[in-house]
C-alpha cells in the first residue's frame, strides 16, 4: 500500500511537471467549452421562438436532453482524442530512460507499478472531469437542470475514463516511442468506439450483437441518457481490468526477452 | 556472499551466458572484465532479478534469485550502465523516491539520504534538477540511488563509462571507499580500471568465465615463458640465428616498429630461467651494438587477451606478441 502511494505520488509529480497534462486540460476545456455555447446557443434561439408561440417554461428534462446528452456526447469524443495522450509517456518514457530497470530491481511488485501509473492517470482524469462541472454550473444559474442525470453522465464518463486509459497504459508498455504508444492508443480506443456501428449495419446477427455490446460509445450512452445499467458498469469495469492485465502481461514478459 | 552457480541466458538461440560460476565474499570487490558483448551486463541483470536466467541459480546474502526475489531486491543496490534517472526531478526528490521504493523504513529514510549524498558528494547539488546536472554528477546520483538504503551488496555496471579522467578516479576512489562496507561486483572492459579498484578479477569472454583470480594469479597462470626485449643496432639476417644458438633461447620474434637504424627482438626463455647474463655476453661479444635490454611482464591488458583470444591463438601473429607490438609503439622505444 505504502509502495503504490510512492508511486502514484511520483506519478503525479511528473504529471505536473510536464507541459503535457496543461496542454491537454486546456485543449480539452476549450473544445468542450466552444461545442457547449453552439448548443446552447441553437437551443435558446430555438425556446426563444418555442415560447412566444407556446408562453411557457421550457421542461427540464428537455434542458438535459437538448443541451447535455449532444454536450457529453462531444466531451466523449473529444476525450478519446486526447486520453492517449495522458498515458503514451507513462511506460514507454520509463524504458526509454531505462528507469525500468530501477523499477524492476526494487522490491516491488508488477502489480504495484501498474496501478501506481493507472490511479495516477485516473486522478488527473478526475481532476479534467471536474474542471469541466463549470459546464452544468454555468446553466444552472440560468435555467433549472436537473442534476441526477448529469450525476449519471458523470459517472459514465469516469468508467469509460477507466477503460480508455487502461487501454493507453497497455498501449504505452508495448513500446518505447511515445509517439507510436499515443498511435496504438488511438486505435484501440477508435476500434472500440465504432463497434458499435459496424453492429449496426451488419443487421441482427450475433457477431453485431457482440460488437454492439464491446462499443464503448453505447454503453456511455445509457448513462448519458441518465440511466445507470449493470450491463454498462460491467463492461466499463471489466474493460478496464482486461486493459490493467494486458498491460500486466505485457511488461511482466519484457523480462523475458 | 555472493554465490553463482552454472548460470546460463539463451536469447532464442543466442548463447549470452553460459555456465558461469563464481562466488564473492563479504566485503570484497570483484571485477568483471570482458569485452563488449561478453555477458556482464546480463549476468548482473539476472543477479538483480531483472531477468530470470535459463538454468543455474544464485544467492545473495543466503536469498536465492528465483524463490526470494523480493528479499534479494532488498539486498541489493544496482547502478545499470545508464544510471536510471528521472530529469525532471531533483537530486533530492528521485533518492527520496528511491529510498522509498527500496523500502527503508520512514524514520531511516532521513539518514540514509544525508549519508547517500555525503558518500557521493552531492551536497552542492542536491537541488537542482537532474536533468540539468552533468555526467559526472548524474553518475554519482545513480551511486547514491545503489546505496542509499545501505545495502549489503552493490552491484555496478560500467560505473565509470563517459566520465573524465578526473571523475573516474573520484568515482573508482567512491567504489574504494564502500568497500568492506558492502560487497561490491563491477563490471568493466577498461584494464586499469580492475587493478586500479579491485583485488579479484572474473574474465568473461564470448558468455564464458575464462578465469578468476587475483591480478597477479592472473598474469603468472598465462606466463608460459619469459620474455625480454632486446634492442641492438646492428642486426642482419643472420642475427635471430646466431642469438638463437645461445643457451636457454626458445624463441626469437623480430619486431618490425622498431625504427630503421635498429633491430629489435623478443627473446623468449623458460619460466625461471635467466638468460639475461649469457645473452648480454653474446650480444656484445659479436659486436651487435647492444641499446637496451628489458624483461616483459604481462599487463592485465595482455593477460586479457590472452585470455579472451585463445581459440585464435594458431594465427599468424599470436596476441600476446601483438599487445607487445603495441607496446613498443606507445613508447617503449
Amino acid at each position: 500500500m505504502r509502495n503504490l502511494l510512492t508511486l502514484v505520488r511520483k506519478e503525479l509529480h511528473q504529471y505536473f511537471i510536464s507541459p503535457i497534462v496543461y496542454v491537454v486540460a486546456m485543449v480539452f476545456l476549450a473544445v468542450t467549452d466552444f461545442l457547449f455555447y453552439l448548443q446552447v446557443r441553437g437551443i435558446s434561439e430555438l425556446s426563444a421562438r418555442h415560447m412566444m408561440q407556446m408562453q411557457g417554461e421550457v421542461p427540464q428534462l428537455i434542458v438535459h436532453e437538448a443541451i447535455f446528452i449532444p454536450t457529453f456526447r462531444n466531451m466523449s469524443f473529444v476525450l478519446l482524442l486526447i486520453m492517449p495522450l495522458l498515458t503514451m509517456r507513462l511506460f514507454a518514457e520509463e524504458k526509454k530512460g531505462r528507469t525500468s530497470e530501477l523499477l524492476m530491481t526494487s522490491p516491488i511488485t508488477i502489480t504495484e507499478i501498474v496501478l501506481g501509473k493507472f490511479f495516477a492517470a485516473m486522478l488527473v482524469y478526475l481532476l479534467l472531469l471536474i474542471l469541466s462541472m463549470h459546464l452544468p454550473l454555468i446553466l444552472s444559474i440560468v435555467t433549472d437542470i436537473s442534476w441526477t442525470p448529469i450525476f449519471a453522465s458523470y459517472l459514465g464518463l469516469f468508467l469509460m475514463g477507466g477503460v480508455f486509459l487502461s487501454m493507453g497504459l497497455f498501449a504505452s508498455a508495448l513500446t518505447e516511442n511515445q509517439i507510436i504508444a499515443a498511435v496504438i492508443g488511438f486505435g484501440i480506443l477508435i476500434g472500440l468506439w465504432v463497434a458499435g456501428v459496424s453492429g449496426g449495419n451488419t443487421g441482427e446477427s450475433t457477431l453485431a450483437l457482440v460488437a454492439s455490446y464491446l462499443s464503448i460509445s453505447k454503453q456511455l450512452d445509457s448513462f448519458i441518457k441518465g440511466l445507470i445499467s449493470t450491463r454498462g458498469l460491467t463492461y466499463f469495469v471489466s474493460m478496464t481490468l482486461l486493459g490493467l492485465f494486458l498491460c500486466y502481461r505485457v511488461v511482466e514478459s519484457e523480462r523475458w526477452k | 556472499m555472493i554465490s553463482v552457480k552454472h548460470l546460463s541466458k539463451h536469447y532464442g538461440p543466442t548463447v549470452a551466458i553460459d555456465d558461469v560460476n563464481f562466488t564473492v565474499e563479504k566485503g570484497e570487490i570483484l571485477a568483471f572484465l570482458g569485452p563488449n558483448g561478453a555477458g556482464k551486463t546480463t549476468t548482473m541483470r539476472i543477479l538483480t532479478c531483472f531477468m530470470p536466467a535459463s538454468s543455474g541459480t544464485a544467492t545473495i546474502a543466503g536469498f536465492d534469485i528465483f524463490e526470494d526475489p523480493m528479499a534479494v531486491k532488498r539486498r541489493i543496490g544496482y547502478l545499470p550502465e545508464a544510471p536510471p534517472l528521472y530529469p525532471e526531478m531533483t537530486v533530492t526528490e528521485y533518492l527520496i523516491f528511491v529510498a522509498k521504493i527500496k523500502g527503508l523504513a520512514r524514520k531511516a529514510i532521513g539518514p540514509g539520504l544525508a549519508g547517500a549524498i555525503e558518500k557521493c558528494g552531492l551536497g552542492e547539488v542536491s537541488r537542482r534538477l537532474i536533468g540539468n546536472l552533468s555526467k559526472g554528477y548524474r553518475q554519482r546520483v545513480g551511486l547514491a540511488q545503489a546505496l542509499i538504503h545501505n545495502p549489503d551488496v552493490l552491484i555496478l555496471d560500467e560505473p565509470t563509462v563517459g566520465l573524465d579522467p578526473r571523475q573516474i578516479i573520484e568515482i573508482r576512489e567512491m567504489i574504494k571507499a564502500l568497500a568492506g562496507e558492502h560487497t561490491i561486483i563491477l563490471s568493466t572492459h577498461i584494464l586499469p580500471e580492475a587493478t586500479a579498484v579491485c583485488k579479484k578479477v572474473v574474465i568473461i569472454s564470448r558468455g564464458r568465465i575464462v578465469a578468476v583470480d587475483s591480478q597477479e594469479g592472473l598474469s603468472s597462470r598465462v606466463r608460459k615463458s619469459d620474455k625480454i626485449l632486446l634492442r641492438i643496432r646492428r642486426g642482419d639476417a643472420a642475427t635471430p640465428a646466431k642469438i638463437k644458438a645461445i643457451a636457454g633461447v626458445l624463441q626469437i620474434t623480430p619486431q618490425t616498429s622498431a625504427p630503421d637504424d635498429e633491430t629489435a627482438f623478443i627473446v623468449e626463455s623458460d619460466i625461471g630461467h635467466d638468460i639475461r647474463e649469457h645473452l648480454s655476453k653474446a650480444v656484445v661479444e659479436q659486436g651487435m651494438g647492444l641499446l637496451e635490454m628489458q624483461p616483459l611482464v604481462l599487463s592485465l591488458e595482455e593477460v586479457f587477451l590472452e585470455l579472451t583470444t585463445e581459440e585464435k591463438a594458431v594465427d599468424a601473429q599470436p596476441p600476446a606478441q601483438l599487445a607487445m607490438t603495441s607496446k613498443i609503439k606507445q613508447g617503449a622505444l
